[in-house]
């Protein structure tokens, strides 16, 4: 084609156009997710048109909501007859949500206090790379001060257990070179004897440096579903590690000890341990004696999710391949430090979905103490609250409450255990 | 930290075994408080109130005990039990007593080893319907659905009544009093059948209870009252006679009002006089000293004003005392002489 004929030439380069509007920004995006295909459409709609009538209908609930009123009867009277939640009950009965209805009010700092001051003791644990392992001394100190806080008492009890608990590391750590499970054993019966011995000097002590003491039975609300979850959480992890070990033991008393209480305890509901906790135990007690029953739905509790975070790690074990025991044996390490350098560290890794899952679903199980009768967030709603005059018959209000508290903390928990796996994740993706 | 809680619990164990074997009576003295067994709540029968501190009619008798064994009402521990607990609490010796809406039955008392003291309310399975319903007896119900509460005696008792009135209903099986209240005012019921009690409460807290009524038809006996274990007589003997020194106030019109008076000095009544210790020597039967009753009555009232307090007429419950009232006044409620 000769050159003359063309008749336009461009010289210059086009600016840059923005891209057709039907591939950009919000409607490229409805088209791709919402309208891409005619069943999509059609889902679509139907989607927004439940959407619709549940935000319409709940809407109201929300907007016309009374936050201040005595009862639930004083409530309908201010709403009149339009439709509204009595969010009341939340503002007039919110200590007893949290804390139950019988720990003391002027004491309330102190499970606040232990409250905050976990986030302290945790963070070293949690986000070991952002904080200082110095933390770590705090993270230990932590339960017993949490202890101290929330019970009260002389502070000689904590400390005496604090230093039984030294006791016991100290032997642990004498006899791990000989062999590390007489370690372990010998290191329990070393605190355990201290503490024994500890009792009858810390018994006449009663007065020193004593906060005023509260019984396990004037605590209930949230405070004890996370009570019982922090706690059981962290003690039946390590527990958990131990049993699945001792699974995986050569020797066979040890391994067979642990198939038996793994497997008895996840053929048994939780609810049937607790009733067990709460009432058959009491038989086998002398009569008039019973012994707090915290801390018998804590064993309780902790038994039951450390034989799953048990067959959890387990799973974990299995996982590696046969060349990373073989190479940790190789280099010459025992036993203890085999696990605690090769094994554990990347059985742990693959185990974390699975621990985190058994946490989760540990700390929801927490709100089956209220058929046992304690005062949990549930048995708060169901007992006390519903059954006081002002506010029998409000259940959306206070169960949504209640909803929305474990949702923090579920959602929280699975949140950080992900941030954790992907601080973890070695491979190169 | 939690097993030095454990040992130290394991060693009073230990030593507290020994001290098991002496009276609930002396128990009681040597701890200070009452340990009373109670509901988780039921609306005016026991619940804790916003400050925490336990009321209503069952809580009223455990103050009572209290009051006639230590002179102090508020020496009470309560502890909630549910329908579950409730009865190996007070067999393993966890509480004192039972005062826990409790329907007095034989099994109960005799195979479950218990010793019933007496009955504080005498309730009974009723309905409660809609108003607009336009049904002013049970038996007019031929053809209604029911909701009823599955596996408790009140399930045979409806089938019972409706068999012995040859009609027919249609049961709508719930599982808690909270599933019946709702779906008896969304109207999956035309009926709804419980204790009266609890009939009277649920309608309380609708947004109209004026809309609905409970019909008169009782159909089933349940006798609510405390209990204790068996064997110790001395101990059932204190609270039975300290119910019916509530009951017996009432019916000689002794009032919280005016015990301090009628029990200063000798009054033209003897009964009053034997009742509130200024004539006789019955406190001492029952190892307590003379003023127990006159204690009991003070802190807590007598029967009839613990009731309106409670649950009467004037509360939001707004129970008729029925059979609840005196003998001399057409009820059923009828204490033995003190003398």
């Amino acid at each position: 084609m000769p050159h003359d004929q063309i008749s336009f030439v461009r010289k210059h380069m086009l600016p840059e156009a923005p891209p057709p509007a039907t591939e950009t920004g919000a409607v490229k995006w409805l088209r791709e997710n919402l309208f891409s295909s005619p069943a999509n459409t059609l889902l679509t709609l139907v989607s927004i048109f439940v959407v619709f009538n549940i935000a319409s209908a709940s809407a109201p609930w929300f907007l016309n909501g009374v936050w201040d009123s005595p009862s639930i009867a004083a409530c309908r009277e201010i709403l009149d007859g339009r439709v509204g939640g009595c969010f009341a009950v939340l503002s007039e009965r919110w200590n007893q949500l949290l804390f139950g209805f019988k720990y003391p009010v002027e004491l309330y700092w102190r499970p606040g206090l232990a409250f905050v001051l976990l986030f302290v003791a945790g963070a070293p644990v949690l986000f070991g790379k952002i904080f200082p392992r110095k933390m770590l001394f705090f993270t230990g100190l932590y339960p017993f001060i949490a202890y101290w806080l929330i019970w009260g008492g002389s502070i000689m009890v904590p400390i005496f257990a604090l230093l039984g608990v030294v006791v016991g590391a100290v032997v642990y750590s004498r006899v791990v070179t000989i062999s590390a499970g007489v370690a372990v054993i010998a290191g329990f019966v070393a605190a355990l004897i201290f503490w024994i011995a500890s009792g009858y000097i810390s018994r006449p002590m009663a007065d020193v440096m004593a906060l005023q003491a509260v019984p396990s039975r004037d605590m209930g609300g949230f405070m004890i579903n996370l009570m019982l979850g922090v706690v059981c959480v962290s003690l039946s992890l390590p527990l958990g590690i131990l049993l699945a070990l001792g699974r995986q033991s050569r020797m066979p008393i040890i391994k067979w000890i642990c198939v038996v209480f793994i497997e008895f305890i996840r053929g048994v509901p939780l609810i049937t341990l607790l009733f067990v906790a709460n009432v058959v135990l009491a038989y086998f007690l002398p009569p008039n004696v019973t012994f707090d029953l915290i801390l018998r739905v804590i064993i309780m509790i902790t038994m039951f999710s450390s034989a799953y975070i048990a067959e959890v790690i387990r799973g974990g074990l299995a996982a590696l391949p046969r060349g990373q025991y073989e190479a940790a044996n190789s280099l010459g390490l025992d036993y203890a430090q085999s696990m605690q350098l090769i094994i554990l560290p990347q059985a742990l890794k693959i185990s974390i979905p699975g621990i985190v899952n058994v946490a989760v679903g540990l700390f929801k199980d927490t709100t089956l103490v209220s058929v046992i009768s304690m005062f949990d967030i549930v048995g708060m709603i169901r007992g006390p609250i519903l059954a006081s005059m002002e506010w029998k018959g409000v259940y959306w209000e206070l169960f949504g409450f209640a909803c929305i508290l474990f949702f923090i903390t579920c959602y929280g928990i699975s949140q950080y255990s992900q941030w954790l796996e992907r601080q973890l994740r070695t491979d190169h993706r | 930290m939690k097993r030095t809680v454990f040992l130290g619990a394991m060693t009073v164990a230990g030593l507290a075994a020994g001290a098991a074997a002496a009276g609930t009576l002396d128990d009681v003295k040597a701890r200070g408080k009452l340990n009373c067994g109670v509901t988780t709540g039921l609306v005016g029968f026991a619940a804790p109130d916003a400050n925490g501190v336990w009321e209503g009619f069952d809580v009223a008798l455990c103050r009572a005990v209290a009051a006639a064994v230590m002179g102090d009402a508020t020496a009470v521990e309560f502890v909630p039990t549910t329908g579950k607990t409730r009865f190996t609490a007070l067999a393993s010796g966890e509480i004192d007593m039972l005062a826990r809406n409790t329907t007095w039955t034989f099994s109960r008392d005799t195979d479950l080893k218990f010793d019933f003291v007496g009955t504080n309310y005498y309730d009974g399975q009723g309905f409660l319907v809609p108003k607009s319903l336009g049904v002013s007896s049970a038996k007019e119900l031929d053809g209604a659905t029911v909701c009823i509460q599955t596996g408790t005696t009140t399930e045979l008792n409806l089938a019972d009544f409706f068999r012995a009135n040859n009609i027919k209903y249609e049961p709508v099986p719930i599982e808690t009093n909270a599933e019946g209240q709702q779906q008896y005012l969304a109207g999956a019921c035309d009926a709804y059948t419980t204790d009266a009690s609890g009939l009277a409460s649920t309608r309380a807290a609708f947004e109209n209870p004026t809309d609905h009524v409970i019909l008169p038809e009782i159909i089933s006996k349940e006798p609510l009252g405390p209990l204790v274990r068996h064997g110790d007589n001395e101990w059932g003997d204190i609270v039975r006679w300290t119910l019916n020194a509530l009951i017996t106030a009432e019916e000689l019109g002794v009032t919280s009002a005016n015990v301090a008076e009628l029990g200063s000095a000798a009054v033209a009544n003897p009964e009053i006089n034997r009742l509130l210790g200024t004539e006789g020597d019955l406190g001492k039967m029952i190892g307590l000293d003379n003023e127990w009753a006159k204690r009991a009555i003070a802190s807590v009232g007598n029967y009839g004003e613990v009731f309106e307090k409670n649950i009467g007429e004037k509360t939001p419950i707004g129970l008729a005392r029925g059979l609840n009232a005196q003998w001399t006044q057409g009820g059923i409620l009828y204490s033995p002489p003190f003398r």
